[in-house]
């Protein structure tokens, strides 16, 4: 119990807090903006394993990591791209649609790292990124190590959650966009074009839970594995609810989340004497009351779930 | 309009499908069986780069190369798929079937039952059954006690940090005999022990793992993949576990305990090829004394730690290789400090 509550303890928690958040925010925003539309994109999961492939084999290969992080948003774009193919085009089930992607996703990810990598028995390895210190602010005490000491792609995470935030709603785009979400016929009645949106949606979407697997892959971690995901891009798909698909609250959503888990493998670091099982279960715990403390007021998109077929 | 959507989606479907199956992994890397070879399979519940799985297939590899048998692999086979592999390899004619069969144990025994002519040998908490199931695990408590003796004399701050996966009696009993190695030569040492809840997810081990640095643990037990990238960040010491690993960070792993299959794997092979295969638990050939289990190269290390330490731990090494030092197995829980 000493070491408690120490600067230092604080310090590594909520810097962590803030790490292992990050992939929690991308995926989720991306989420929200393919549930904005009206789509409910399952294949998250999938995507995020395929992005985090993508960057690592992308940069094993060029020694680029932003490259990397360019292969992976852009294969998640692809992935959006095949969503909106088999949700929007062809008005398929969305939920068979999404597992199916992130099935095929996931198979295909495996398939391309043993083609390409083989079957070596240590894994193969990149050089990842080192945190960005944001030059005079990182030197802050106990705020510059939490806020301004982190990886790239976390200040990229940030400033998405702000763009986005603003054009859901400070834009004609999130106006069409949240319409076709909601009522698709009306929207259609006003000129916009619903395909056209949804398919802009989850393509952005993808690209963001793209990136979001390439966080694990290229900054979180230095290579890549197969349940290296290990279930984040379902937690998304609770986050979205919790945070009701507004982007600052995706960010506070995936700051709870992080923090728990976080905090989970802290305490066991204490001599505080709570069997581990009960520190790593929290975070689901949390995810099960957040839901049902939120889920009744959440106010889904109308739309969700309803193909649009023009009449 | 709808009769033309519904037919394009089975097209796409199908075409999904023909994807994903020509997408799957290859279960068997081709290779022309050649008469009276001995064949070899070996099924893995998950992908070869788990370092528990990984010294099995790299035994088996080395077996290839040099006893001159075939062999064959499958890996990230579900537990509900297991069963139906197991039996596919048999009734290909494999002399010898491994594996890890720690989530389809019943399955697999209930296999090695209807085939009493094919040998199965596989990791396993449980004891061996007649005619044909052997059992192995890893152990690979002894080298581990003497990573726990380096750990001890090298901390700084009498800090060591351990992160684990789940705390089963295979895990509990290398943690426990690190932390008993430590103590020995250090009383002083207090040891902090996390556990990830599973078995493969490194970033959470790396996050475990930073915590315990945060927390003032500056030689850490990478029981789990994922640690020793926190400590090559954060510029502590690490022990690896299971396979060498100094590979992933020669600056900070200083050693560590490893499992060695290919004893077990040799001495399978060549008792099959005379006939005198039986089933029986193959422990001793995962331990040191027949060289199942050793400690790893020190690299680097080897010039820079202190000679005593050195001289210390090949001691106690030839100790337990005389037998005249036996490592004590405790398979609770480890409770940290």
């Amino acid at each position: 119990m000493n070491n408690f509550f120490t600067t230092s303890f604080l310090v590594g928690f909520f810097a962590s807090t803030i790490r292992m958040a990050t992939p929690l925010v991308l995926a989720t925003l991306g989420e929200a903006f393919s549930e904005r539309s009206g789509i409910l994109n399952l294949g998250i999961e999938g995507i995020m394993i395929f992005g985090a492939l993508a960057g690592f084999v992308t940069t094993y290969f060029t020694h680029s990591l932003w490259f990397g992080v360019f292969a992976a948003t852009f294969s998640g774009f692809l992935f959006g791209l095949l969503m909106a193919f088999l949700s929007v085009t062809l008005g398929l089930n969305q939920h068979v649609s999404g597992l199916g992607i992130t099935i095929f996703a996931s198979g295909l990810a495996y398939y391309v790292y043993r083609a390409v990598i083989g079957s070596p028995t240590i894994p193969a390895t990149i050089k990842a990124f080192d945190t960005l210190k944001i030059p005079g602010l990182w030197k802050i005490p106990f705020l510059g190590p939490i806020l301004f000491d982190q990886y790239a792609l976390t200040y990229i995470a940030v400033i998405l959650v702000i763009v986005s935030g603003y054009l859901f709603f400070k834009t004609s785009f999130g106006l069409s966009l949240r319409s076709v979400g909601e009522n698709p016929e009306a929207a259609d009645a006003v000129g916009v074009d619903v395909y056209k949106m949804r398919y802009i949606a989850l393509m952005i979407g993808g690209a963001l839970m793209g990136m979001s697997g390439a966080f694990f892959t290229l900054a979180q971690f230095n290579m890549f594995i197969f349940d290296i995901v290990a279930g984040r891009g379902w937690v998304a798909i609770a986050l979205v609810i919790f945070a009701n698909w507004i982007p600052s609250r995706v960010f506070w959503g995936a700051l709870l989340f992080g923090g728990v888990d976080a905090i989970g493998l802290r305490l066991q670091g204490t001599a505080i004497n709570i069997p581990f099982q009960y520190f790593l279960m929290m975070p689901y715990v949390l995810t099960i009351i957040v839901l049902i403390c939120t889920a009744r007021n959440a106010s889904y998109p109308s739309a969700l779930l309803k193909p649009y077929r023009r009449e | 309009m709808r009769r033309k959507s519904i037919l394009l989606s089975l097209v796409l479907f199908m075409v999904f499908t023909l994807v994903v199956v020509g997408c799957a992994p290859k279960e068997t890397p081709a290779e022309e069986p050649e008469e009276g070879k001995l064949k070899v399979a070996a099924i893995f519940a998950t992908p070869i780069e788990e370092p528990w799985d990984g010294c099995i297939h790299e035994a088996l590899l080395k077996a290839r190369a040099e006893l001159d048998v075939d062999y064959e692999w499958a890996e990230n086979i579900s537990s509900s798929d297991f069963e139906r592999v197991v039996r596919e390899y048999a009734d290909k004619g494999f002399d010898l079937i491994m594996g890890d069969a720690f989530g389809a144990e019943d399955a697999v025994r209930r296999v090695a039952k209807d085939y009493p002519e094919i040998a199965f040998a596989f990791g396993s908490g449980g004891g061996l059954a007649e005619p044909n199931f052997s059992v192995f695990d890893d152990w690979i408590h002894e080298p581990a006690y003497l990573s726990g003796m380096i750990a001890g004399k090298l901390t700084k701050t009498n800090i060591l940090g351990v992160v684990g996966g789940i705390p089963v009696p295979e895990v509990n009993r290398i943690v426990n005999a690190f932390i008993e190695g430590a103590k020995e030569v250090n009383p002083d040492v207090k040891v902090k022990v996390s556990f990830i809840g599973c078995w493969f997810d490194p970033p959470k081990a790396k996050e475990a793992a930073m915590a315990q640095i945060d927390a003032g643990a500056d030689v850490l037990y990478a029981e789990r993949y994922g640690v020793i990238d926190a400590c090559k960040e954060r510029g502590v010491y690490a022990f690896g576990n299971m396979q060498d690993q100094n590979l992933l960070a020669p600056d900070v792993v200083v050693t560590g305990p490893i499992w060695n299959m290919y004893p077990t794997v040799k001495y399978l092979v060549e008792s099959i090829k005379l006939g005198a295969y039986q089933a029986q638990d193959l422990k001793d050939w995962s331990m040191m004394g027949k060289g199942g289990a050793y400690l790893a190269p020190f690299y680097g290390f080897e010039d820079t730690l202190p000679a005593d330490i050195i001289e210390m731990v090949r001691n106690r090494e030839q100790e337990i290789l005389n037998g005249t030092f036996r490592v004590s197995v405790d398979e609770s829980t480890p409770k940290g400090d």
